[in-house]
């Protein structure tokens, strides 16, 4: 599903955020990315879906190559790639099923495919009663669910999110991760960076500890810890 | 591309025309004034091409045969004349002919010459192409027995000095004029897209083609370049034909004559209009190039 061998990447400044990372994450799993600031997470979770371009070495996301993935085709990788972000992104002046929709217009989906989808997955995150209101009246929560509909409205094989709990309280959390629980037990593989102890250390699933640009732990059911 | 999405890029390229109706009336105001001078030099330079080809086509070479020469020698030099490369007519006229027209233009007086002559026969050439007239007659200078070769040669190369110099000063301006709209239409569609950064970011990452997300600035582009185009053609095209009512019945049999308004004035308002929507999307195009990077 994604496959990083030799990843290098050094930004313009000098900085060097990835130093020769090599993984496999298998169809369906839930994977973790752990480690502190600077420590090249972000750098990981942008080349997935290709923000940032690897400087050396390959990115393989469902058999296309990213290091070789032509400007144009990037647009058509990332239909399949669902990406969820700390500060949501959401659109302030369209209501909570437009925000949904808009991911479907802008790809030139059918009016009446887009209705089906976005009523399905805003079923899916509990916010159909809420389908009219706009991202300033609902809570974080709210809006990061609305924010997670998006991602996954079209389907996508890959969901990708950073700190998608950065910005919530503990028990909104839980919520949000119960939501990611549904998602990639539909068969969705979840990539999470994460800086949220509590919920690695209850919800098990695979730690990927980054540090240095360099992959310092690979752990089924790992613990958070850094260091 | 779906009906349904040009819909879309249309009420979107609509929308912003709207949100930055400020932005939107300056670049506007720079199509118009650039365009409405453009069309009037157009007008000017078009008009006086069409003076400088009436005098060009009128222009011919006089040569006037040695006086002493016979006939026979007369005959030979028109045969060599004809013979000249770029060649369009040759009319002869014989020196009885040209005395009667001296006669016909001065008065009986110059009857007396009737006499003896002292003129000599005449050939009246025309070239093919009236830019070489200058070097044919001098060709023709060098045959032998040519007592005179006379063509309009200074009004000719003075008028074409005119026209030349107006021609590239106009264009120089109109240059000017041209970057100074495409620069404001190019700042107006960045304002837009200042504003549009965050909705840019998601269409981006949720998989829109960069066409998907630029078209719509694009389409902005051209309704500015549109709207700052339809004054200048109004106020072009109901001014000139005023002025051709106005003129072209006291300009009747004179060598200056204005264009006619078919179809000179519908050519020109689709080159206006085709000059609006250029500037308008090139100057889009700029703005956008530079700033979305998609």
């Amino acid at each position: 599903m994604i496959v990083m061998k030799n990843v290098y990447k050094k930004y313009p400044n000098g900085v060097v955020a990835a130093n020769g990372i090599n993984i496999e994450i298998d169809r369906g799993e839930f994977v973790y990315v752990v480690g502190p600031s600077g420590a090249g997470k972000s750098t990981f979770i942008k080349m997935m879906y290709r923000e940032e371009a690897p400087t050396s070495g390959d990115i393989i996301i469902n058999g296309i190559n990213l290091a070789t993935l032509r400007n144009k085709r990037i647009p058509y990788l990332r239909r399949q790639i669902g990406v969820v972000f700390q500060d949501f992104k959401l659109l302030p002046k369209l209501n909570v099923y437009e925000n949904v929709a808009f991911a479907l217009e802008v790809i030139e989906e059918s009016p009446d495919e887009i209705r089906k989808k976005v009523n399905d997955v805003l079923a899916l995150v509990g916010l159909t009663q809420k389908a009219r209101m706009f991202p300033n009246e609902l809570s974080g929560g709210e809006e990061q669910r609305v924010s997670i509909a998006r991602s996954i409205v079209n389907v996508p094989k890959v969901v990708i999110a950073d700190e998608p709990t950065g910005n919530l309280d503990p028990e909104t959390s839980w919520e949000i991760m119960r939501i990611f629980e549904q998602i990639n037990a539909r068969g969705t593989t979840i990539v999470m960076a994460t800086h949220n102890r509590e919920i690695v250390n209850t919800i098990k699933h695979r730690v990927i500890a980054i540090e240095g640009g360099l992959i310092t732990r690979d752990e089924y059911g790992g613990e958070y810890y850094e260091g | 591309m779906k009906a349904r999405t040009i819909g879309r890029h249309m009420r979107e390229s609509f929308k912003s025309i709207r949100r930055n109706s400020w932005m939107t009336f300056a670049s506007v105001s720079a199509v118009t004034v650039t365009l409405l001078l453009v069309g009037v030099f157009i007008v000017i330079m078009m008009n006086l091409n069409q003076l400088a080809d009436s005098i060009e086509n009128d222009v011919e070479i006089k040569v006037v045969a040695d006086p002493a020469a016979d006939k026979a020698v007369i005959e030979e030099l028109v045969e060599k004349v004809r013979a000249t490369p770029g060649i369009l007519e040759v009319v002869y006229s014989s020196r009885d002919k040209e005395l009667d027209k001296m006669i016909q233009s001065f008065g009986d007086e110059l009857s007396l010459y009737k006499q003896s002559n002292p003129l000599g026969d005449a050939l009246y050439v025309k070239a093919k192409d009236p830019q070489k007239t200058a070097a044919i007659a001098k060709k023709i200078d060098t045959y032998d027995y040519t007592y005179e070769v006379i063509y309009g040669e200074e009004k000719v190369e003075k008028l074409f000095n005119v026209l030349n110099t107006s021609r590239n000063v106009g264009l120089v301006l109109i240059l000017a004029l041209l970057f100074t709209a495409m620069f404001l239409i190019s700042n107006t569609i960045r304002i837009t897209i200042v504003a549009r950064r965050k909705e840019i970011e998601i269409m981006k990452l949720v998989g829109a083609t960069n066409n998907f997300v630029r078209i719509p600035f694009l389409l902005e582009g051209m309704w500015l370049g549109i709207l700052g185009a339809i004054a200048p053609m109004l106020i072009i095209t109901i001014s000139y034909y005023k002025l051709y009512e106005h003129w072209e019945p006291k300009l009747q049999g004179e060598l200056f004559q204005l264009l006619n308004t078919t179809p000179f004035i519908y050519q020109l308002n689709g080159l206006i209009l085709f000059m609006g929507i250029f500037i308008g999307v090139w100057g889009s195009f700029m703005s956008v190039r530079k700033f979305l990077k998609v």
